[in-house]
């Protein structure tokens, strides 16, 4: 029973703490992506390539974690160690 | 679920996520890293889906005319206008291009198609192929850690290749020991080191990238279909059916621009860790 809440705990902290970084990290990138295309609107193609680049990179990190804490929601590997454990 | 339900063995929610997450395997996996173990699977929708690919340009590529290009053939040229671009603008060195710019568009192209598996209903293949007699089936070939290292594996191959071939064998060497600090003899563990963590850091973080998103991708898709699935089993089940719709509808909409970006990640990233190899201290 223990293991199962504290599973549930840490999923949501690692969905939870992963969204708040990446979110931040796009807002900040976003803001400076609309900043910058409003100063020289003729480098806006150039940028926007680099950006949605940027945007999956920083991305890439929280959707693993995601995955990752899904993983552990549904299908949780903890369990099934805990049944192999010796009596 | 539903499909499992009808042949009369239920499941529990972790039983179907865990079925859906097996390999067609050609033994029982025993260790994290089994190299006697083939993903079959895997490797199967790869094969086809990069020859779909080869087929679909070659197709583009016989049919192309001077005059006004089909619907088609525009499609293929912007996207090997936008692969060259970009490879003009990171690979400074008109003779490796032509190697590298064609090898960005392949990756692209198949990266980008066996990613487009995730977007068929997760249940439909596995359905088909269960009715013939094959128990595990997954179809995104990218959510295999192993197709996702092997693809990162050969960037890697081709980034030392360029190295020993554009600064020599000895100028790669003098490289490896005195970049990124300096060519001072008591930096060389140093440097030597770091230019071992680059490489290491590099393949697996581009590797593990798109591994990471493809996997997570399918995940959600099989809770969605697991919420569809048990839409008759309670009284407020008509909610669950139509939120089944809707979260479906959603999440498959995003993963468009997820898988394309993803794609597009790779294929950049392989044109930058190239170009890298082209650039000297």
């Amino acid at each position: 029973m223990e293991v199962i809440s504290f599973v549930a705990l840490a999923a949501g902290l690692m969905i939870g703490l992963g969204a708040v970084g990446a979110c931040i990290g796009i807002g900040i990138m976003g803001g400076k992506y609309l900043e910058s295309a409003g100063r020289q609107p003729e480098l806006m193609g150039e940028l926007q390539t680099k950006m949605f680049l940027l945007a999956g990179l920083i991305d890439a990190a929280f959707i693993i974690g995601t995955g990752i804490a899904l993983w552990f929601a549904t299908a949780n590997p903890f369990l099934a160690q805990i049944a192999n454990l010796p009596k | 679920m539903a499909a499992q339900g009808q042949e009369g063995h239920g499941q529990t929610a972790g039983e179907y996520i865990v079925h859906h997450l097996h390999h067609l395997q050609t033994g029982k996996q025993s260790a994290v890293a089994d190299f006697s173990v083939v993903n079959m699977d895997s490797v199967f929708y790869a094969i086809v889906l990069g020859m779909l690919g080869c087929w679909l340009l070659w197709l583009a590529a016989r049919k192309a005319t001077s005059g006004v290009p089909g619907r088609f053939q525009a499609a293929v040229e912007i996207l090997v206008e936008m692969v060259d671009s970009q490879a003009k603008g990171i690979v400074h060195n008109a003779h490796s291009r032509k190697m590298v710019a064609p090898l960005a568009l392949t990756v692209f192209v198949w990266i980008f198609l066996m990613n487009a598996m995730d977007l068929l209903p997760v249940d439909l293949l596995p359905w088909f192929t269960g009715k013939a007699g094959i128990p595990y089936q997954r179809v995104v070939p990218t959510a295999d850690l192993s197709i996702t290292m092997g693809l990162s594996l050969s960037v890697l191959l081709i980034c030392l290749y360029y190295n020993v071939k554009i600064k020599g064998p000895a100028g790669w060497i003098h490289e490896l020991f005195t970049a990124p600090f300096g060519d001072k003899w008591f930096l060389y563990p140093v440097n030597f080191l770091m230019q071992i963590i680059e490489f290491i850091a590099k393949t697996v973080s581009h590797g593990m990238r798109l591994f990471g998103n493809m996997y997570a991708g399918e995940l959600i898709f099989m809770l969605i279909a697991l919420m569809g699935g048990a839409w008759a089993l309670n009284a407020t089940g008509i909610l669950l059916a139509i939120g089944h719709v809707v979260a479906g509808t959603v999440w498959a909409i995003f993963h468009i621009l997820i898988i394309t970006l993803q794609a597009f990640i790779f294929m950049m990233l392989t044109l930058i860790y190239v170009g890298q190899a082209h650039d000297a201290h």
